[in-house]
């Protein structure tokens, strides 16, 4: 049936909601009931990764197919299977997530005290509808994960939020469901033309043109909300300001992914003509991010603000990258979106480190950081290289690619793109400077300790990935060499059939 | 050989940056140095093989990103080029790791220093023996960071870190267009790597841009690029603050390593650049113009160390022009022979400050040359070299880059001939008024700092001696290679000279006069350095009074960072208050919030109906039901 011999998808997918259910069972004490639910979160999560890690061994890079398919009927009236796999486009998102959700429960260990039974539980339900999310393959399914990824995350920035935590998770949930809406209408519009929604199916669909204008509008909205785009992005850096430190890591590392991974999915093989007329707004919105927000990011006197915004910066290139229609775009884009997983995860929890001994995200608050915790510092200073780019980590190769591909397509799109550089540049070093840099001027600050084994074991896993992705990115790049070949190779083969038509 | 001259460095930086902790400041600064001393002997064995013997050659470790034909490999290029800029960099670095023993002994964070400064010669070296753009690149930011790192060492000081920021953000700038050129290279030759671009120079002449050729805007791009790195007119704004660094630091980046990453940038793309000879002419003029600018306010500076650094810009501009018209050689030889006088003029500099008590105005100190007479030879030497005094290397060099301009025979290389040579007048007279101001007159510093001046300790003096060695026969013992009768066998295709380029044949029958004149002006500002400040001093406090216009002017560095300020920096902040409060606050938050408020008063307004009141119901439901039959009683006619 696959190549791993039994449904790993499946398993990797609700393993996690077993573990909930698990620990939903738990009862006793509050101490007892919150360190058992601590340990079966954490091994929940720890076998998930390891289970997913078996999808990295036995993916086959060389293949743009989908593989460890599974399918059993569903609705079989309406053409609606449980169907799962995944390509080279989403495989390393599975492990994204499934690598990202053990490091979110051990940084909250101990920040975590109130409702721990909750929390855990909130976190490996989220794990588990990310992943399904990137395996569906059946609309109905993709549906169902991709607006179920809203009730745990609203949940956990409304409940162990910071102090307008409230005002925020209403504010995230309405735009994203807002959204969503239109993009049940679109499944709708599309279920009722094609008479399936199986993705593979719909891919190879044709569309009329008519149809893929009010089809893109309609996923367009839904997606430019998540990745967020500009202007829908004020929602973001609410979010992340009022959410857990574990929460702003998943929103900034999984849940952002999940717009541009819509586009990749959907948009470009089954609406090529829409993306490419619509290609050139596009542009312009994320060229007007990479600018606008970077320097908005500039300007900001909250940690976890700054690298909101500075997320939004980022995914400015993704969007810019994917609608590129080249390969070394879309390979760019894909690869700035696991990177920006990783180094703004990293980020917002270098960020968590200080907020939990100080309970402070003012800027302003600190300064001489490196002075008395020279190893954060050093971790932080990565993170920070990594995220302006620097060559040797892994938010280069993306934008490098990006930028290439951008050239073509228009110079003065790259042009705007690359301006992200140099502001990149300013609002990181300047809030690394604010922080970590100068005399200390607070006395509660001389006091702080340096990480702790468990901080360390955090930050170890994305250290390593940071400097992996940046040394060495074929190993990551070749995952969706295959794919992005063929989806490029058919959005042309797409255009030029209608040219030929057209004639 | 090839591949430790590279990585000894990076092994000294991780030994001594991760495991300094355990080693001890003693243990970690002696293995870096260790580190070094195996590069270099490295780097020199490799010149010894590729550049005397002729024998290049490539070395691959592992392909880093293959892309739909977007191929990039990790690889180590060794070909003269870069060969002697590996034994330069591993040379002068080794010398400057050792000369830190000693200058930052009581420091605090020993192996911290030792790990940066290691880390910057390994980015270096992967700079330059970069087999294609984007490695170049890699070396290029990563030089940066170094840079940056070292530059804000002493992170307490706000000005160490304003200037460290100040250094990577206008780096960065360059780097925008440097990439753009690497995007625009790729389109046009459908590959980054050296070897093929160069072999895809005759079919790309024929390719244009936006309807401009693409070897020019190509040219263009990257020679913005080099402009951040180093230090060109427009960019050149981080340099002297960089200043804020050790001294140390200030030799290394300064002299033998990053701001030497644009002119080697220039030769790397000589190929590119021979044909597009647009690009080549703003080279020459931004060169020319770099040179004289930077002299001129080196006149009147007072910081010990930014009179060098300015220095060093004006000399940058030499090598750049000497690029522009087509004489890379020229270019890279005045580039090796300004790394061994510059890195002792600030290494230099930095005894002086080591024994002044850590001052650095040149208006507080005098009077001490007897009592440190090493330190006052070897910055005579520097010096000498610097203003191009005969015998001297950059004698050698300096003149071969005039003489090179004046024999290009067209209007750029006439305005660099002229340029170069009023700013070596010009380079000569701030030399010699730093020396004098330094060393001699009357001691204006206090008598506790005149009762510490001591000569510096062995292991600093050597690293010096060493220098001044070199400052003095390098120019005599490579002039034959790099630009003499041997220079196309030692380059041995490194560097390409196109056909129709004959400037550097001319150079050397350009009439006598033109050899001279470097000498002649050079001499007459030692001349008149020596009445203005040694024989009639009350002079330059007259002319900065009758002339403060320009005084001024020069004194605040013709307003450069004032102007950038004030339309670049300012609005930036300006638009991001803008764009955060107004724009995401009030605007785009408006309409949800507006929506939401909305919401909330149509519900206040629903629930306002609900009165409890059974009569009202009854009422409602009366008037729909009648609404209701009519509207049926209608709809069935």
């Amino acid at each position: 049936m696959n190549a791993a011999g039994f449904p790993i998808l499946s398993l990797v997918t609700f393993l996690p909601l077993a573990g909930a259910f698990i620990i939903l069972m738990v009862r006793g004490e509050d101490e007892v009931v919150a360190r058992n639910a601590r340990w079966t979160a954490l091994w929940t999560s720890l076998i998930t990764l390891a289970l997913s890690l078996i999808l990295w061994a036995r993916f086959d890079p060389s293949t743009a197919d989908f593989q460890f398919v599974e399918r059993v009927a569903w609705l079989p009236e309406f053409g609606v299977n449980y169907h799962m796999g995944v390509d080279g486009i989403s495989v390393l998102f599975v492990l994204l997530s499934t690598l990202l959700t053990p490091l979110c429960i051990l940084a909250s260990w101990e920040s975590v005290q109130t409702r721990v039974r909750d929390y855990m539980v909130a976190f490996l339900v989220l794990e588990s509808m990310m992943v399904g999310m990137f395996c569906a393959l059946d609309f109905v399914v993709f549906y169902i994960f991709f607006e179920a990824v809203l009730i745990p995350m609203f949940l956990i920035i409304g409940v162990w939020g910071g102090a307008r935590r409230v005002y925020a998770a209403f504010k995230f949930f309405l735009y994203t469901l807002a959204g969503s809406l239109l993009m049940l209408l679109a499944i709708l519009a599309v279920w009722y033309y094609a008479g399936t929604t199986d993705i593979p199916t719909l891919m190879a669909t044709a569309f009329p043109p008519a149809m893929q204008f009010w089809l893109f509008l309609a996923f367009f909205v839904s997606f430019a909300v998540k990745v967020p785009m500009w202007p829908v992005h004020t929602w973001l850096p609410d979010a992340h300001v009022e959410a857990p430190t574990a929460g702003s890591v998943i929103l900034a590392g999984v849940l952002l992914k999940m717009g541009a991974y819509g586009f990749v999915r959907f948009s470009l093989p089954m609406l090529p003509h829409a993306s490419a007329d619509f290609a050139p707004l596009i542009f312009a919105l994320s060229v007007v991010a990479v600018v606008y927000t970077s320097l908005v990011a500039l300007a900001q006197e909250d940690m976890k603000k700054l690298i909101a915004y500075s997320s939004v910066a980022h995914m400015g290139i993704v969007t810019l990258g994917i609608f590129t229609f080249t390969q070394q775009g879309l390979s760019g884009a894909l690869f700035t979106m696991l990177s920006h997983g990783v180094v703004s995860g990293a980020l917002f929890l270098c960020v968590g480190v200080l907020y939990d001994r100080v309970h402070s995200r003012e800027i302003a608050r600190y300064g001489g950081v490196a002075k008395i915790m020279p190893a954060y510092a050093l971790i932080f200073m990565l993170f920070t290289m990594a995220s302006v780019a620097l060559p040797g980590t892994a938010g280069f190769p993306g934008e490098l690619l990006v930028i290439v591909g951008a050239f073509k397509v228009n110079p003065w799109v790259a042009f705007g793109a690359a301006l992200g550089m140099i502001l990149g540049a300013a609002y990181m070093l300047y809030l690394y400077r604010r922080v970590a840099f100068g005399k200390i001027t607070r006395d509660d600050l001389r006091a702080l300790l340096d990480l702790s084994p468990r901080e360390y074991a955090v930050f170890a896993p994305l250290i390593l990935l940071t400097l992996w992705m940046g040394v060495y990115p074929s190993s990551f790049l070749n995952f969706f060499e295959a794919s992005v070949a063929n989806l490029i190779a058919q959005h042309e083969a797409a255009l030029s059939a209608a040219r030929l038509a057209g004639m | 050989m090839y591949v430790g001259a590279i990585f000894f460095p990076l092994l000294g930086a991780t030994l001594a940056g991760f495991f300094g902790r355990w080693l001890g400041d003693k243990a970690s600064q002696w293995v870096t140095v260790a580190c070094m001393v195996l590069a270099a002997a490295c780097g020199i064995g490799a010149f010894v093989e590729v550049a005397l013997n002729g024998a290049p050659g490539v070395v691959p470790i592992v392909t880093f990103i293959d892309v739909g034909g977007f191929e990039v490999s990790w690889a180590l290029r060794y070909d003269t080029l870069s060969v002697v800029m590996v034994a330069m960099v591993t040379f002068i670095s080794t010398l400057i790791h050792l000369y830190s023993v000693g200058y930052m002994s009581h420091d605090a964070t020993i192996p911290r220093f030792f790990a940066y400064l290691s880390l910057f010669t390994f980015m270096m070296l992967m700079l330059v023996t970069a087999d294609n753009l984007v490695q170049l690149f890699f070396g290029w930011e990563g030089v940066g960071l170094a840079s940056y790192l070292l530059i804000g060492y002493w992170y307490e000081r706000e000005s160490a870190n304003r200037a460290a920021m100040k250094a990577f953000i206008v780096n960065r700038v360059g780097d925008l267009f440097f990439m753009l050129g690497l995007a625009l290279t790729f389109w046009t030759f459908q590959s980054v790597e050296f070897d093929a671009i160069f072999a895809g120079v005759p079919a790309a002449r024929q390719v244009t841009f936006l309807g401009m050729p693409a070897l020019e805007v190509i040219g263009v791009l990257l020679f913005l690029g080099a402009c951040g790195k180093s230090a060109q007119l427009g960019l050149h704004t981080w340099l002297p603050d960089a200043m804020e660094g050790p001294t140390p630091v200030s030799a290394l980046i300064h002299a033998a390593t990053m701001v030497t990453a644009g002119v080697f940038l220039m030769a790397r793309m000589s190929p590119v650049m021979e044909y597009a000879p647009v690009a080549l002419a703003i080279v020459t003029i931004v060169g020319a113009s770099t040179a004289i600018f930077a002299a001129t306010i080196g006149c009147v500076q007072n910081d010990i160390k930014r009179i060098i650094a300015y220095s060093t810009c004006s000399q940058l501009g030499y090598m750049f022009f000497a690029a522009g018209v087509g004489v890379y050689q020229a270019a890279i030889f005045h580039l090796f022979t300004h790394a061994f006088f510059k890195a002792l003029l600030f290494l230099g500099a930095g005894s002086v400050i080591h024994a002044m008590s850590d001052e650095q105005d040149i208006r507080r100190m005098g009077g001490i040359w007897k009592k440190i007479p090493i330190t006052y030879a070897v910055m005579w030497i520097g010096s000498l070299a610097l203003a191009g005094v005969p015998l001297f290397a950059g004698y050698y060099s300096k003149d071969m880059v005039l003489e090179v301009a004046y024999a290009a025979h067209s209007g750029p290389g006439a305005y660099a001939f002229a340029m170069g040579l009023l700013a070596a007048f010009l380079t000569a007279f701030y030399s010699w008024r730093l020396i004098i101001l330094t060393f001699h007159g009357a001691p204006r510093a206090d008598h506790h700092v005149m009762e510490h001046v001591h000569e510096s300790p062995p292991v600093m003096l050597i690293p010096l001696l060493v220098l001044a060695a070199g400052a003095i026969v390098t120019g005599y013992l490579f002039y034959p290679l790099f630009v003499g009768d041997q220079q196309e066998a030692f380059w041995n295709g490194a560097i390409h000279t196109a056909a129709h380029n004959h400037v550097l044949h001319h150079a050397h029958e350009v009439p006598e006069w033109v050899p001279l004149a470097p000498t002649v002006v050079g001499v007459a500002g030692i001349a008149l350095a020596y009445i203005l400040y040694m024989f009639a001093p009350g002079i330059p406090g007259q002319l900065a009074a009758r002339f403060n216009g320009v005084y001024r002017f020069l004194l605040n560095k013709w307003y450069f960072d004032e102007l950038y300020d004030a339309i670049f920096v300012r609005p930036a902040q300006y638009l991001a208050r803008a764009f955060w409060k107004t724009g995401d606050a009030r605007l785009i938050d408006g309409v949800p919030n507006g929506a939401a408020a909305l919401a909330v008063d149509v519900a206040r307004g629903a629930a306002r109906i609900q009165t409890g009141r059974v009569a009202n119901y009854a009422f409602t439901m009366i008037i729909g039901l009648v609404l209701f039959v009519t509207l049926l009683l209608y709809g069935a006619r």
